[in-house]
């Protein structure tokens, strides 16, 4: 029964790859990617991953885990494998695999859909199995503290620099796409306002009347988003109400500064694990949603399987298709931050380590079928409608007259009739310029699900789309804030014993305050680029994203080779060296003499530019800061790069030690001891 | 003071899936900590459902949790 089963599976994903491959040009049916993808997922889980457990971490039912080991009934507990795979699931996937896989249809539907498929496979799903198997074996030690343990000092202080970095860039990215989906959107900023004290009173509710009741509390909640979106678009019909919520860019971002700031120094349960509840609640629902209204819907993908754009002139972002798509794109494929979580609180809930495969593997399997389903929605788009949306003012024009008339030069045909009643459909002012991918994904989520669920309701479902990205951006930068805090408080504390301490409130404020200002510097300066800001903010957060994976991998390659599985140490190591090639080849990022990938080229361009008097007012006013923001750019690619290759020098000099039979610092992993578990007593079950 | 095993044997499948509902969300946090407080630490203090939630929350949040 098994092998027919797979015999099934390599067959579909066989035919699905096939129909792909035919239809070339011609428009393909989404069906066939979700088929591919299912198949995919499924014969890497079933072959693929039970070889790694097998026969690669040796991957032992019979020993007992931490969670077993060290119960306390709070954050080691023995937990059944469904409950650890949502908790898991409901960890790693956040807007990443929404906002990569929109960006990078820029070069058509497939380059992104392989390297999300085969990334995920042969390299995501491999990571954060495999860190979470070693974060087992260690008592649920954090990624840092097994890079220190296993490789030396230097290997867990680049964790903490890369993942303090990669927190800023993320925070100041995610800004800004929610930003691009807010302004001059009354409807999107009143609702998005309205989800504060919903959170709030979420927050009370959990803490003063009812504490803990969880499941109640959430109903309230998403039941008073649901309302606020339908509440935003009556208000965008009144003309007085209206203008209280129109905002530009600007005084948005100076918000999201704000709330960030304020959230970060409240008490979690005031709004920071209420909005969460929230949060994860949509997401688990609007991805079933959206699957099912795929499946339903089965919409043609009008976007090319590949465009021009792969030479590097692409409007979203400048770069080739190597290795700019692999940048784009790194959750959904590959994401080290998978690597901060699969050691951190999920490890401690492990009952069994055979679970491994099902939590590491399969979490991230669905994660990456999420980016597949965004690529969908983005591709189901008019190409000329895509590029509309996402395309900056400075690249485009600046009239919708210009931005049509450039992109209907490409050959994707668009008129600003169309794009004004589309707009008008969604209930916006205008769809043009809303970089960042959020509004694209909505405007396909909205015509996915109009056309199952009814289509009087698109700017209905727009606007929801919208409240939902925005909802667990802000959850993620509220989270990542806080997090940020407390490793540089860590930080600080080697220069000032006190500024380490994280209850004591001027060292919070101090703290919470750098941080802050830190991405909402980036965030500042990528509202104020005329090219959108995303073009620069997102190719950087991957280079860094790719950098903690490729850490995560060497520690991972550095365990196998020590503990003599070297003959298996390729499977951690192709990815890893795959992503070194990646984001080495992201030195173009530097060294580009082309404007619209090189930093430096760009700072030098604008500079000349200034120098000479050939720029509009507007833009002279701020080229100043765009300067020197690219040449900031580009040492903080250097400085990624830079660690990424240190941290695998320091993991070869580990490796070298050890075939030449030297002495090495010993395994952290914890002793044997046999498993008095008996199957069906846990928790959950 | 172990919640009284329920007697009711009716729709065991939908039993089964307010009970996998709970434990997704958490929850059921509380009359779990409270289980294992009563057959392992019997004699040490049990905290209140107030107190286990605020401890359960700060825990939580103190740590990368959230992911991009």
């Amino acid at each position: 029964m098994r092998r027919f089963s797979a015999v099934v599976l390599a067959l579909g994903g066989g035919i699905a790859m096939g129909g792909i491959a035919l239809q070339r040009h011609e428009p393909i049916n989404a069906l066939w990617i979700i088929t591919a993808a299912v198949c995919i997922y499924l014969l890497g889980y079933r072959f693929y991953a039970a070889w790694i457990a097998t026969r690669v971490l040796l991957v032992d039912p019979s020993r007992a885990t931490p969670a077993e080991r060290l119960n306390n009934g709070r954050d080691f507990l023995p937990t059944h494998r469904a409950i650890v795979f949502g908790h898991h699931f409901a960890a790693i996937a956040g807007p990443g695999p929404l906002v990569g896989p929109t960006l990078a249809a820029q070069f058509g539907y497939l380059p992104g859909t392989l390297w999300i498929l085969i990334g995920a496979v042969l390299g995501g799903c491999v990571q954060d199995m495999t860190i979470l198997f070693l974060s087992t074996r260690r008592d649920g030690r954090s990624l840092g503290q097994m890079a220190r343990d296993e490789l030396g000092p230097f290997g867990g202080f680049a964790a903490l620099i890369g993942t303090l970095l990669i927190l800023i860039v993320l925070s100041a990215v995610l800004g800004l796409v929610i930003v691009n989906a807010m302004k001059h959107s009354p409807w999107a900023t009143s609702t998005v306002a309205a989800t504060i004290p919903a959170a709030i009173l979420v927050g009370l509710y959990l803490r003063l009347w009812r504490p803990g009741r969880v499941l109640e509390g959430s109903i309230i909640g998403v039941s008073l988003v649901l309302l606020a979106v339908v509440a935003g678009g009556w208000i965008d019909h009144q003309p007085q109400l209206r203008n209280a919520f129109d905002y530009a860019a600007l005084p948005i971002a100076a918000a999201i500064v704000i709330y960030a700031w304020v959230a970060a120094i409240l008490p979690v349960w005031l709004l920071l694990a209420p909005r969460d509840y929230l949060s994860t609640f949509l997401k688990l629902g609007t991805v079933a949603l959206l699957a099912v209204a795929i499946v339903l819907t089965h919409p043609q993908l009008k976007m090319p399987a590949l465009t021009q754009f792969i030479d590097g002139s692409g409007p979203l972002f400048g770069g080739a298709l190597f290795p700019f798509v692999f940048i784009t794109i790194a959750c959904g494929a590959i994401s080290g931050f998978h690597a901060l979580v699969a050691s951190g609180t999920t490890p401690k809930l492990i009952s069994n380590e055979a679970d491994v495969r099902l939590v590491g593997y399969g979490s991230m399997a669905l994660e990456s079928f999420v980016a597949i389903m965004a690529m969908i929605a983005a591709t189901l788009l008019d190409p000329g409608v895509y590029f509309a949306i996402n395309s900056g003012a400075g690249v485009v024009g600046a009239t919708p007259e210009a931005a049509v008339h450039t992109i209907s030069g490409w050959g994707f045909p668009v008129t600003a009739e169309q794009m004004q009643a589309l707009a008008q459909a969604m209930g916006e002012h205008t769809l043009f310029a809303r970089t960042g991918g959020a509004p694209s994904l909505a405007v396909g989520m909205a015509s996915i699900f109009g056309s199952s669920f009814g289509r009087s309701l698109a700017a209905v479902w727009y606007h929801f789309a919208i409240m939902f990205e925005v909802v667990f951006i802000l959850t993620t930068l509220d989270a990542g804030t806080r997090v940020g805090r407390f490793m540089l408080q860590d930080l600080l504390g080697h220069l000032w014993a006190p500024l380490g301490r994280t209850s004591w409130y001027p060292s919070v404020l101090f703290a919470s305050t750098l941080l802050v200002a830190a991405w909402g510097y980036f965030l500042y300066v990528g509202v104020i680029d005329p090219n959108g800001g995303v073009n620069i903010l997102w190719p950087l957060f991957g280079i860094a994203n790719q950098m903690l994976a490729a850490i995560a991998l060497s520690v991972a390659t550095g365990i196998l080779i020590k503990s003599g599985r070297a003959r298996y140490a390729l499977v951690t190591l192709a990815p890893l060296a795959w992503l070194a090639l990646v984001t080495s080849a992201a030195w173009q990022k530097i060294v580009s003499a082309d404007v619209h990938v090189g930093f430096l080229a760009a700072a030098a361009d604008l500079a000349a530019k200034l120098a000479a008097g050939s720029l509009s007012p507007e833009r002279a006013a701020v080229a100043p800061q765009l300067i020197f923001n690219q040449r900031l750019d580009a040492a903080l690619t250097a400085l990624f790069t830079a660690i990424l290759w240190f941290v695998i020098l320091d993991m070869a000099r580990v490796c070298v030690r050890r075939l030449r039979g030297l002495p090495l610092r010993s395994s952290s992993e914890a002793p044997y001891r046999q498993s008095q578990l008996p199957g069906p007593a846990l928790a959950g079950q | 003071m172990s919640p009284a095993p329920s007697t009711d044997r009716r729709w065991p499948r939908l039993r089964a899936l307010w009970g996998l509902v709970r434990a997704l969300s958490g929850d059921d946090a509380y009359e779990r900590y409270r289980a294992h407080h009563v057959a392992r630490h019997a004699g040490e203090p049990l905290m209140s459902r107030r107190e286990f939630c605020a401890d359960a929350e700060r825990r939580r949040w103190s740590g990368v949790n959230r992911c991009c």
